[in-house]
């Protein structure tokens, strides 16, 4: 799994500042921060595995088909903004480019030790995350993110000929434009996209009671006061689809797997918000991965008794796209959705329901409690907060980022005598994301001890140049840190390295993300010291 | 965690100082909480903006993703 966070980005004062090229020099700036003095120009992206048209329905969107805001897989037309809303094989050769590719500022791209990649999407520095195996990872490597970010901002502060460049951890600007946090799930290709879908979007329409971040003002420009729970509500307009840029669907279609694709899929969620509050990103990834392995075990738990495909199928919602709103909007929780069968549950009931199949799941066929801790806390930390949600919602401002805000704003409220209208307000809702933890609200309230953490500073310092040692991100980080002047261009999914002397790059697959790892390579890689020598091991065992 | 270690299941590398423990919670009295939160907006108040209005105005992206 993992989490991909477009920012959100401001040069104070300059209103028109170009945000493509705010953003090129956030990622340029960090490039530099952090390349060792000499080293070669840095690795570009390797596309040749992109496919952002490919949907996972069966069939492929024509070019001229798509949005160009679609087109991502070509460095040399970079994609530009969507519109906005007024409302296994070993190491292959590949041959040699006889000039470097020319680097684009637009095209802006850093390959991180840590195995993230750091990139310009559309008008916003994107951190994709490494890839992991777990919860508590993800929101180590996402919090690692934001540290990336305050660098780049810091040193471009610091710089005499920089822009003053502020970053900001959210997803809408309160004038119409929104941007994304995407999660990507490894799922089995043997589970069908159709079951897949229809079964997991409840959970993702209702999920929003504990993973949203909260939001001041309605509707896609935040005309209208009020407050609601999550930053991308307003901007969900379709049950499943293909786009990301508009007509954006709750479940997403894009059949990019970034791996061997008769294995697997890649589940592309891009309607959950960017959090600040770790137990919300904790959680968030977490229940929908222990979702996703229920899916994928429905003729399992038939056999073992557990009717998983009937109960989730009975929780088919009869507006799902206008349900996405009605969550969000509201905040007492005590809201009821019509269900296609005709029933009508609260969406803290929903949530329920898929709490007790994935309990039951567990029983019959997951691993034991002692064997894997982590899943259980998922388990358990979820029932809680929704029993605490249904009973004391309040008493979860510590965990649940959207409670904390309002709880903020409806003090300052009171205080202040002001209504939701209010500037105040909305300044509050935007400087909560704010990287810079002198200028962030969130940060605040962490100093005071009213946020729950889940990792420590140290280990978020640590992430932020090392990789997760259980993926193939072990793999890329790694080669990145040791041999950067022998790394060519990598992918999710490929190194490719110019070995000097070498006729031809030599390219690296790595099609399988729970290879590469330390257990499979890191031997190899102490050994190794420089890119030849590795090279010429992997060749000796294709097992890596 | 299931559902994304089907291949690799051990997590050798783990400690169990490395999950997160699971929550206890202490819920405060209510009235206790309008103190709390006054207090959390005194942190807060030399932090946010003192031209809100004019800062929120000038927050403006372009679409993503």
């Amino acid at each position: 799994m993992g989490i991909e966070t477009e920012y959100g980005v401001l040069a104070p004062g300059r209103p028109a500042a170009n945000p493509m090229l705010l953003s090129s020099q956030v990622v340029t700036t960090y490039r530099a921060l952090v390349a060792r003095a000499g080293a070669r120009p840095a690795a570009r992206w390797d596309y040749d595995d992109e496919d952002p048209l490919a949907d996972a329905r069966g069939f492929h969107l024509r070019r001229a088909s798509a949005h160009p805001s679609m087109l991502t897989d070509d460095p040399a037309v970079p994609a530009p903004a969507g519109p906005v809303q007024a409302t296994a094989p070993g190491p292959s050769q590949v041959a040699r480019p006889d000039v470097d590719e020319a680097d684009d500022p637009s095209a802006a791209n850093c390959i991180l030790t840590n195995g993230a990649r750091l990139y310009v999407d559309h008008a916003h520095p994107e951190y994709s995350s490494p890839e992991v195996t777990g919860p508590r990872d993800a929101v180590l490597w996402d919090v690692a993110g934001e540290r990336v970010m305050l660098a780049a901002t810091r040193s471009l502060t610091g710089s005499p000929i920089g822009p003053d460049v502020v970053l900001y951890k959210n997803n809408v600007d309160g004038k119409g434009a929104s941007y994304g946090t995407h999660e990507n799930y490894l799922v089995d290709r043997a589970l069908p996209f159709a079951v897949l879908a229809a079964l997991v979007t409840p959970f993702l329409v209702t999920r929003q009671v504990f993973a949203g971040s909260g939001r001041v003002g309605l509707g896609p420009t935040g005309d209208r006061p009020g407050f609601q729970l999550t930053q991308r509500a307003d901007y969900i307009e379709a049950e499943i689809g293909l786009e990301t840029t508009l007509r954006r669907p709750i479940v997403n279609t894009r059949d990019e797997p970034h791996a061997d694709r008769d294995r697997w899929r890649r589940l592309h969620l891009i309607l959950g918000d960017a959090n600040l509050f770790e137990v919300a990103t904790y959680l968030k990834l977490g229940t929908t991965s222990l979702v996703l392995w229920v899916l994928e075990h429905l003729d399992e738990l038939a056999e073992a008794g557990v009717p998983a495909r009937d109960e989730l199928a009975a929780l088919r919602l009869a507006d799902p796209v206008g349900d996405v709103r009605r969550v969000s909007r509201d905040i007492d929780l005590v809201g009821k959705l019509e269900l296609a069968d005709g029933r009508t549950l609260t969406a803290l009931q929903v949530q329920e329901a898929y709490t007790d199949v994935v309990a039951r799941a567990l029983a019959a066929i997951g691993p034991r409690r002692d064997d894997d801790a982590e899943t259980y806390v998922v388990l358990d930390r979820w029932r809680s907060l929704l029993e605490r949600l249904g009973t004391d919602p309040e008493s979860c401002a510590r965990e649940v980022e959207w409670v904390a805000k309002r709880r903020l704003l409806e003090g300052l409220r009171r205080r202040d005598g002001i209504d939701w209208d209010h500037p105040r307000l909305h300044a509050l809702d935007l400087q909560w994301t704010d990287v810079r933890p002198e200028r962030s609200i969130y940060h605040r309230l962490l100093a005071s001890g009213a946020v729950e953490r889940l990792v420590d500073e140290d280990a978020v310092a640590d992430a932020v140049h090392h990789p997760p040692t259980d993926t193939r991100a072990y793999f890329r980080g790694e080669v990145m840190a040791r041999y950067p002047d022998q790394v060519s261009a990598a992918s999710w999914d490929s190194v490719i390295f110019d070995v000097p002397g070498a006729a031809a790059l030599q390219r690296v697959p790595m099609l399988d993300p729970l290879r590469g790892t330390r257990a499979h390579i890191g031997s190899l890689l102490e050994a190794s010291h420089d890119a030849a020598a590795l090279l010429k091991g992997l060749r000796g065992d294709r097992s890596a | 965690m299931a559902g994304q270690e089907r291949i690799n299941p051990q997590n050798e590398d783990r400690t169990p100082d490395d999950d997160v423990d699971p929550p206890a919670p202490a819920a405060p009295a209510a009235q206790d909480r309008d103190a709390d939160v006054d207090a959390l907006l005194d942190e807060i108040d030399d932090v946010l903006e003192s031209n809100a209005e004019q800062f929120v105005r000038g927050f403006v992206q372009k679409g993503g993703e």
